[in-house]
């Protein structure tokens, strides 16, 4: 079970991902990413402090919008992972691709820094 | 030890399964992030099945066997009777192309093979078995 939370901060879309990601709720992140984005956030921060899993169907939402993201100039930082879930990311050299951050303002600094 | 859980072919089970290979190992001394990666192949394992051998069909069952012959060596078997899914003849896809393509699946069976030490197929009572095993360094 996930729940998703989104909130604003300083031009910011924060979507805090509550829970696990598996096969059968990776649609909640990919809806939730989808709406900021049609509803024209400039800057995505995706909270992971209360991300407890993730698996490669989570994974995958994050990849499969790295292009179109990159050709809007929206940067999508993540932030807060556990050590456990920072571990998946990392078996598959996908913390190189993505952009990860310790904590919320670090975050934030390298969101302005990309929209730049 | 030994341990069996059964379990539709339904997304909604993976998390049932996550639970029952945490509960099944958690007097082996397993480190947590090797514990996490483990639930993570088993549950990617599964997932494939589901999707790509049983089309998501919850009255499809597949049984899940854990082996622990002696302490640190982790056998893990899912048994079924589908249409064989070989992660073996996958190749995995870039991640170059998988950005590209814009594809969501593709990374589990990366996961697996990083994870498992071994990932094998047989053939046992007219049954498919894929055999994935472990062994924990202490």
């Amino acid at each position: 079970m996930v729940h998703i939370k989104r909130i604003q901060e300083e031009g910011a879309d924060i979507i805090a991902v509550i829970g696990e990601i598996d096969a059968s709720s990776s649609i909640e992140l990919d809806l939730a990413i989808a709406r900021s984005v049609g509803e024209g956030f400039r800057k995505i921060l995706i909270d992971c402090t209360a991300l407890e899993y993730i698996s490669s169907a989570g994974l995958g939402v994050f990849m499969s919008y790295i292009e179109e993201l990159r050709d809007k100039n929206i940067p999508l930082v993540l932030f807060g992972m556990k050590e456990k879930v920072a571990n998946t990311f990392s078996i598959l050299g996908l913390a190189d691709l993505l952009h990860i951050r310790q904590n919320k303002e670090e975050a934030k600094s390298l969101a302005n820094e990309l929209s730049v | 030890m030994n341990y069996q859980y059964n379990i539709g072919c339904s997304l909604s089970n993976l998390k049932g399964i996550r639970e029952f290979v945490r509960h099944s190992l958690k007097h082996e001394g397993v480190p947590e992030i090797e514990m996490s990666a483990i639930v993570l192949a088993l549950d990617e394992m599964c997932s494939n099945l589901m999707i790509h051998a049983h089309h998501c069909n919850p009255d499809h069952l597949l049984e899940l066997h854990i082996e622990i012959p002696k302490k640190g060596k982790l056998i893990f078997e899912i048994i079924d009777d589908g249409s064989v899914f070989n992660i073996n003849d996958f190749h995995e896809p870039e991640l170059d192309n998988l950005i590209h393509q814009k594809r969501k699946g593709g990374l589990g069976i990366r996961l697996v093979k990083a994870i498992m030490d071994n990932v094998e197929y047989l053939r046992r009572d007219d049954k498919n078995v894929c055999r994935l095993t472990k062994e924990i360094k202490s």
